[in-house]
């Protein structure tokens, strides 16, 4: 019998080796591409998921061990792309190549799901290990301050 | 079909106005040119759903490729087996360079590259043998068991040795003009010095990847992340021995490439092709992160030096500039990267008597190839150092001196590679951006800071960039397009440029767009194919919109002429009475004002639909091919002189910085960029290419440290060792501007400027703020000698130098006064 893990809110078999890393489980294993593979050694953060909300790199993380666990990919975040981080990100501009974007909104909805309203600093801080080449790093910074404060005048 | 709608009742909310002006500068913000519309793959981009190589669903039974490297850097192979390798798990199919059926060197430009290696190796990291195997974990660890012997020859590893042995990947070249010696012998003053400048990685976050696939006929059709399809399409032609009709290359976009993928993604690509014509399977080759660190050429290092005389105001008379491109194994691109650095050799300056060498070292590490500046950068920077030292020579702002040396415009505008320097703003760019910023009571502040703070140390510093745009090889300087209209009104794009973030997709369909005044959304972009337009470019030298942009406009302009002359014979009008306008197409006696008020009685209307299925019907060719080359541009190489450039990118940035002089850490508080784009195409795409490119730049000069072992490994080899910079290394107020309302002078597309490469540069300020920074500790009596990337350690070295320097001076003074 096959553990289970709960991927975008459906329920699927781990029917792979259990070592394998949740990133190759969900891009080879089930075709979710939308979870980049960067570095491999969860230092670039191209491979941000959500564990039970939490940002976590799945390049470097079993399956096996996360059975029961419930997981969020980019394809997850919303329902038709909607996310007011991806609306954020649209209108800052901020994707140029693109490949990081998954991984960065991935890493910014799990900060604001744990600080709705981080102020410059705490932005710095979270975000750290999310590296983007391209240097889109102003516009991320601006768009989840605009989400953050956004979020902040619907909490007043 | 017909239509008598008014304007205003088509869509009252567009902006878009009817244009009946034949000059395209009039046509500036109607259309799709000029608006900061948004990456055409922007909500593919945050939804996950952009598709890069490794997405592509996989062909039943693809196999997955891999390479055994080389352990050593230079040697003959002895001996090879691979017995385990292909008794391994999961292997299908195992190949040297005894089963290339074609050509076994990939040599970009000259020979010197081989795809494995032909008996002997020059770095690790070399390919010497590759396997197809069922799974991309299997094949990676069948390489491992490998058996190779080696006769290891002595391995050059450092500039200073290959120059000691005139070890040369090409031939040294010199540019020169006048007699420098003589001036700088004749000079007030003479100053010497010398930099070592780091490469970089290019650390795309696709790494290199390839899939090739066998088509019926013996051919393959190559999905690969390159920056050159066509370049692709030959090697795997060459490679494979099949004529180049039988190789498609396709590339949709790149996840990043900055230079990186302009060759170098080719070895990769034709690996693929030859397990896949060999074992009849889909391939797919996709390097790890570290395998693309240690088998992909990065930015040439380089070591400079510099001999220069100048005046009392600090105005250079004559100046002997060498630069030494550490090129690493191969010739790759390296003799035009050198080229570019001696180009730039001269950033914004008028070097008067000058003599500048390059030299093109051998090094047994990988080869280094193109990033972003392609040697302008590691040029550059000698000479901003001159300018910090003959600042601190003559006890001037560095500034002062960097103004005194811009090329001037009726006189001191010819470079050292005799191009006129035309069209000159720099100095109004440069005084503009000293306003802007605030540059002066900055400059009054940081000095009172630094007089209080005896640890802390602020720096101020402002660069310029004088870029110069055009591949200094001639015949690359072309493109082809090729646009369709469908009978829906639909418009499909496609050109020799690939979209590797940089939004060229973005501005050449709002280019189309604009020549047929539809909507950005009705152009349809698509993947960059060598069976759809041939012998392309590669996409590089800032010059993508340029080149695929001109040539995209050719096309719709031809296509739209054939409309034209269509409707007009149809309707009985005069040409100039048929107005494309707001998706339609307006026939009949018009002027401005009746479009403006929407009083358009006279006039028919049918939207740009309409008329193209009118077209349809009466057999007009509703599709063309357009193509564009660079007018102007010409370099001798034999007397070092001609108009290489057909224009120049200029920009300019001031840096603040704030290091601790007890542990050389450092922050980067305030970051003013005026880049100068002409008529911007999309403000927000270029706004966003200087604030990466300066983001970029400044992880090269300040982070990102490139580190080979004493037997030429590379230890910089991941994420962990190698520094880019994060979200956190911006600038914490970083300010950017375009130089408002400035068309280039030249014809290029719609005016604008490229803006690719320029703005890397910008990050020199970085640097030399914080030199600027470290002099304080001296009180700016010496010029700090910061190699770089200036690490927070190399920081403190220089720090400690100017303090043991100080020490000395006043020991010498305490003496003297005894």
């Amino acid at each position: 019998m096959n553990k289970t893990i709960i991927i975008n809110g459906e329920k699927q078999n781990i029917d792979v080796d259990e070592d394998m890393p949740l990133l190759w489980f969900l891009r080879d294993r089930l075709e979710k591409t939308g979870t980049k593979y960067g570095c491999g050694t969860g230092l670039c953060g191209a491979c941000t998921v959500h564990v039970d909300g939490v940002a976590t790199r799945s390049c470097v993380i079993p399956v096996g061990v996360l059975a029961g666990k419930s997981i969020t990919t980019i394809e997850g975040l919303s329902e038709n792309g909607d996310h007011p981080l991806q609306k954020a990100w649209l209108e800052n501009n901020v994707p140029q190549c693109g490949y990081c974007q998954s991984g960065q909104i991935m890493n910014a909805a799990s900060l604001l799901n744990e600080n709705p309203t981080p102020n410059a600093e705490e932005i710095d801080s979270a975000m750290q290990g999310n590296i983007c080449r391209c240097g889109t790093y102003q516009r991320i910074k601006k768009a989840i301050s605009q989400v953050a404060d956004d979020l902040a005048r619907e909490v007043s | 079909m017909r239509s008598l709608t008014k304007i205003n009742e088509i869509n009252p909310n567009s902006s878009i106005k009817p244009n009946n002006a034949k000059d395209e500068q009039n046509n500036l913000g109607l259309g799709g040119v000029g608006r900061s519309t948004k990456h055409e793959s922007a909500d593919k981009h945050v939804s996950g759903e952009a598709i890069y190589i490794d997405d592509r669903l996989e062909a039943v039974g693809q196999l997955h490729a891999a390479v055994g490297q080389s352990s050593v850097a230079h040697a003959n192979i002895k001996s090879i087996d691979l017995s385990a390798v292909k008794a391994a798990e999961g292997v299908v199919s195992v190949i040297t360079v005894e089963d290339v059926p074609g050509h076994t060197d990939i040599g970009a430009v000259f020979p010197g590259d081989p795809l494995l290696a032909l008996g002997k190796v020059e770095f690790v990291g070399q390919a010497i043998f590759a396997v197809a195997a069922t799974s991309h974990d299997l094949a990676r660890r069948a390489v491992q068991l490998a058996k190779i012997e080696y006769d290891e020859l002595p391995a050059v590893l450092t500039v200073k040795d290959a120059l000691a042995q005139n070890n040369f990947v090409r031939p040294p070249f010199t540019m020169s003009r006048g007699e420098s010696d003589q001036a700088i012998t004749n000079a007030e003053h003479q100053l010497k010095g010398d930099i070592k400048i780091g490469g970089q990685e290019h650390f795309y976050l696709e790494g290199q990847i390839s899939t090739a696939e066998p088509t019926e006929d013996g051919g393959m059709i190559v999905f690969t992340s390159s920056q050159h399809p066509s370049e692709v399409q030959k090697l795997v032609a060459e490679v494979l021995d099949i004529p180049f009709n039988k190789v498609v290359v396709d590339t949709r976009r790149m996840g990043g490439a900055f230079g990186g993928k302009e060759t170098q993604a080719a070895q990769w690509a034709c690996i693929a092709s030859l397990l896949a014509n060999i074992t009849k399977q889909a391939v797919k080759f996709k390097l790890s992160r570290s395998d693309d660190m240690c088998m992909t050429g990065k930015r040439h290092p380089f070591e400079n030096n510099y001999h220069v005389g100048f005046d009392s105001k600090g105005q250079i008379k004559g100046i002997n500039i060498t630069v030494n491109g550490n090129c690493g194994y191969s010739p790759d691109l390296s003799n035009a990267i050198v080229d570019r650095a001696m180009f730039h050799s001269d950033n914004a300056y008028f070097l008067d008597q000058s003599t500048v060498i390059g030299n093109r070292c051998k090094l047994n590490t990988v080869s280094h190839t193109a990033f972003r500046g392609f040697g302008g950068p590691q040029g550059m920077m000698t000479i901003e150092m001159v300018m910090d030292d003959i600042a601190r020579h003559l006890g001037k702002d560095p500034l002062e001196v960097r103004k005194i040396n811009l090329y001037g415009k009726g006189e001191r505008n010819v470079t050292h590679y005799d191009q006129k320097v035309e069209h000159n703003k720099l100095n109004e760019l440069i005084t503009k951006l000293e306003v802007s910023s605030n540059y002066q009571a900055r400059r009054l502040d940081i000095m009172e800071f630094n007089k209080q703070n005896s640890i802390l140390k602020k720096g101020l510093a402002l660069t310029p960039v004088k870029f110069g745009i055009s591949f200094t090889v001639q015949h690359l300087n072309q493109a082809g397009a090729l646009v369709h209209i469908y009978t829906d009104g639909t418009i499909h794009l496609n050109h020799g440029g690939t979209e590797m973030g940089q939004g060229l997709f973005t501005k050449v369909a709002q280019i189309v767009a604009e020549e047929f005044q539809v909507n950005v959304d009705t152009v349809g972009v698509s993947a960059t194919r060598t069976d759809k337009v041939p012998n392309t470019s590669p996409t590089a030298a800032s010059s993508g919109t340029d080149l695929n942009g001109k040539a995209a406009q050719a096309a719709a302009k031809t296509i739209k002429a054939r409309l034209i002359k269509y409707v007009s014979d149809k309707y009985n009008v005069s040409e100039e009475e048929v107005v494309f306008c707001n998706n339609q197409v307006f026939i009949g006696k018009q002027s401005d004002s009746q479009l403006n008020e929407g009083d358009i009685s006279a006039v028919q209307t049918f939207t740009f639909a309409e008329i193209v299925q009118q077209a349809y019907m009466d057999r007009i060719s509703l599709s063309s091919t357009g193509y564009y080359k660079t007018p102007k541009i010409h370099f001798d190489r034999v007397t070092g002189k001609g108009r290489p450039f057909f224009y120049y990118a200029t920009g300019a940035s001031v840096s603040e910085v704030l290091i601790d002089t007890l542990t050389g850490e450092y922050k980067l508080l305030r970051v003013d960029i005026l880049q100068d784009v002409g008529h911007s195409l999309n403000p927000a795409i270029d706004l966003g290419q200087i604030e990466g490119g300066f983001i970029q730049g400044m992880g090269w000069l300040t982070t990102e440290e490139l580190v080979w072992n004493e037997q030429g490994r590379l230890l910089s080899n991941n994420a962990a060792t190698y520094k880019i910079p994060a979200i956190s290394d911006a600038p914490v107020d970083f300010r950017v501007e375009l130089v408002p309302d400035d068309p280039n002078r030249e014809h290029t597309i719609y005016n604008s400027k490229a803006v690719g490469e320029p703005p890397l540069m910008l990050a020199m300020s970085v640097w030399s703020a914080l030199k600027d920074a470290i002099a304080s500790v001296g009180d700016y009596k010496t010029s700090p000698v910061l190699d770089t990337p200036a690490t927070p350690e190399r920081v403190l070295w220089a720090v400690e130098a100017i303090k043991s320097q100080a020490e000395n001076m006043s020991q010498k003074v305490e003496q003297a006064n005894q």
